[in-house]
């Protein structure tokens, strides 16, 4: 063999395979794309009104509206595991908004997760739920964002660390990772459940906190549902296919609608970023659209329940928790756990029994006790009580105490907690 | 320790604490019915109370401003800018921002209806010349450099002016100097047009000192409310006080 030809081995040879793979990953982006039509569309009014419905079910304004911002007109900064992206201006401005996207490629966009100019969109944008939204329901959705007023706001440039904002990493994790799909109804299943998949999975795009992620920040479909890591948040999105966790197949229905409808139920009661969800979202849900998910929730499966733990032993940790929960908890959740209420309903949960109290993370109990927090004020639970924030008055040690003791009482069986938990919780 | 919890007793003995301990592990998880509790909104705004003392006067850590008393539409006000970004306070922010406007009012209105004596005051042993330079500023302002007296605003007796002037006695010195800060650097603005941003940005940081040791030491004397009516025209358009 000559030199030369060896030589052109050894470079051609690579080139060759990264232009193959160049070429893959370009027509993987490419999947279920067709030409893009430009017509601009005539929206009818039960269009606009269908839409703003629409958005609300996807929670739209969550991301694309800023604290305190003109509705739409983005620049809310989401924070990822791979830099802040920011939410763009969806207002019909014509020059910083959407205004001169078409219903095609406003579809493209949900549908491909390709921006009206060509660029792919980070899937901060849950566009691995939203591409199972229907075309009529994008329609409704860009017919309703159209009636908004247009704000001149330009994009934010997102901050990602290198290489996550080049054009070419996001190419090879959507090659990777997503694959655009339509919402196939199970024929097996009636028509409420079907109605229930699809706003779980598709515009309330539920699996973006409460799946599990993988390294590259991709959720895993084999785990629907099955709880995740809120991202940056601090907060775990507990499974809703786990009766351990937050699975609901053994709730009655109506308490299941209550917590999407008011944020309250006796079982449980929404706080940190569920909460948001209520209050924005679920909250306005139409009783069938609620009726729905409750049905389709109440069919994932309910797992087996976790093995209940050793019996607590009496420890200086646990006895010091008792005598904090007395002093701080017991006026309010009851001196047996048991919660408190009054005529008007219930007002602070049973911590007896509770799972969001045994979940095997102890971060959301302890995010609870540190920070507290109220249920969203919703028409059904307009004056929320709430929790104190117990990180403003109690040392570390004194927070692991409780939770160890809280987790251990009343039949309760988790594990203990420690100082550094609770370090890591802040 | 002395916390403000919401049962506020003092910890048990340790005997005590022990047979708690031994009873709780000993029984059986019974379905117990919830126990009664108040429905009132002084229940319901227990969390406030955490910082804001139990009766809404501060905690002992001292930086927390008093709310109690104050004018509903003062503390209305700032309940919704942090809710809108306007306030900069992760905390503050996290309790309100999925509130309605009713229950923001509902909350304002129960802090402004409490009628709480004062604590003695936090700042003692100034310096002489500090306080001097401080209370010429509160009383007199500084017309030379466009300063209106804070007096104008806030009411003779500094407890404020309805509906949306708070009062000044009685705060910490650090939250006094903190807001002048915030105000400075845009991390605490108000509607439109912003009357105290404009005199932060004309006071000197000796000014904000003096202003705020000044006012940190005051023993208030007479009742803790608000003055009910501005006595003179406001020297600044202030978009938080609805015309």
């Amino acid at each position: 063999m000559s030199r030369l030809r060896a030589w052109r081995l050894v470079v051609g040879i690579p080139l060759l395979a990264a232009a193959v793979l160049a070429v893959l990953v370009a027509w993987l982006n490419r999947r279920d794309e067709s030409p893009v039509d430009l017509a601009p569309g005539v929206a009818t009014a039960e269009q606009v009104a269908r839409g703003a419905y629409l958005a609300r079910a996807g929670n739209c304004a969550a991301c694309h509206t800023d604290r305190g911002g003109a509705p739409y007109a983005g620049g809310k900064g989401i924070e990822t595991p791979f830099g802040t992206v920011f939410a763009s201006n969806l207002t019909p401005d014509p020059a910083t908004g959407i205004g001169r996207w078409s219903p095609a490629e406003f579809w493209r966009a949900l549908h491909n997760g390709r921006s009206a100019d060509g660029r792919l969109l980070y899937p901060a944008f849950p566009y691995p739920s939203f591409t199972e939204i229907t075309r009529a329901d994008s329609d409704a959705l860009h017919a309703f964002l159209r009636t908004q007023v247009p704000v001149a706001r330009p994009n934010r440039a997102h901050a990602l660390r290198f290489p996550y904002d080049t054009q070419a990493a996001l190419a090879v994790w959507r090659a990777l990772f997503f694959r655009p799909a339509a919402f196939v109804p199970d024929p097996a299943r009636d028509a409420a459940w079907n109605r229930g998949a699809y706003l779980v999975r598709a515009l309330g795009h539920c699996a973006a906190c409460h799946s599990p992620r993988n390294a590259f920040g991709a959720t895993r479909r084999s785990l629907e549902l099955s709880g995740g890591l809120v991202p940056m948040q601090g907060w775990y999105a507990p499974s809703l296919a786990s009766s351990a966790e937050a699975g609901v197949a053994d709730w009655p229905a109506e308490q299941v609608h209550a917590l999407l409808r008011t944020g309250v139920a006796p079982r449980g009661a929404t706080l940190g970023p569920m909460s948001e969800v209520v209050f924005r979202s679920t909250q306005y849900l139409s009783d069938a659209d609620l009726a729905a998910m409750t049905r389709f929730l109440q069919g994932l499966p309910a797992g087996s329940a976790a093995p209940a733990g050793p019996a607590p032993t009496a420890t200086p940790q646990r006895t010091q928790g008792a005598a904090l929960y007395a002093d701080h908890c017991a006026a309010c959740h009851g001196a047996n756990g048991e919660g408190g209420g009054n005529a008007a309903g219930l007002a602070y949960v049973a911590l007896a029994g509770n799972r969001k109290v045994q979940l095997e993370s102890p971060t959301n109990l302890l995010r609870i006790v540190l920070s507290g927090g109220y249920p969203p004020t919703t028409a059904g639970n307009p004056r929320p009580y709430g929790m104190p924030p117990f990180g403003q008055v109690l040392k570390d040690a004194e927070v692991a105490a409780i939770a160890t003791y809280v987790r251990g009482a009343w039949g309760n069986r988790a594990s203990e907690v420690s100082e550094v938990d609770v370090l890591a919780a802040h | 320790m002395a916390v403000a919890g919401p049962s506020g007793r003092r910890p048990p003995t340790g005997v005590r604490s022990w047979i708690a301990a031994l009873l709780a592990l000993a029984l059986a998880p019974a379905a117990a019915a919830p126990a009664e509790v108040p429905d009132t909104i002084a229940q319901r705004v227990q969390p406030c109370t955490a910082c804001h003392g139990r009766e809404g006067r501060a905690t002992e850590h001292g930086f927390y401003p008093r709310i109690a008393g104050k004018p509903a539409g003062y503390l209305y006000n700032q309940l919704d800018n942090f809710r809108a970004g306007r306030r900069s306070n992760a905390t503050m922010t996290y309790f309100v921002e999925q509130m309605s406007d009713a229950y923001l009012h509902e909350i304002a209105a129960y802090f402004a209806g409490l009628d709480l004596p004062y604590a003695p005051p936090q700042t003692t042993g100034a310096a002489a010349a500090e306080l001097a330079a401080g209370e010429a500023l509160v009383r007199r302002g500084d017309a030379a450099r466009g300063i209106p007296a804070c007096v104008q605003c806030h009411g003779e007796a500094l407890t404020g002016v309805l509906p949306a002037v708070p009062g000044l006695v009685g705060l910490s010195r650090g939250y006094l100097v903190e807001q002048f800060g915030a105000w400075r650097n845009g991390q605490r603005k108000a509607l439109a047009p912003d009357c105290m941003a404009h005199v932060a940005s004309a006071l000197s940081t000796a000014d904000v000192g003096a202003v705020a040791t000044w006012l940190s030491a005051q023993v208030a004397s007479g009742p803790p409310a608000p003055a009910t009516a501005l006595v003179h025209p406001l020297p600044l358009a202030c978009g938080s006080i609805a015309p």
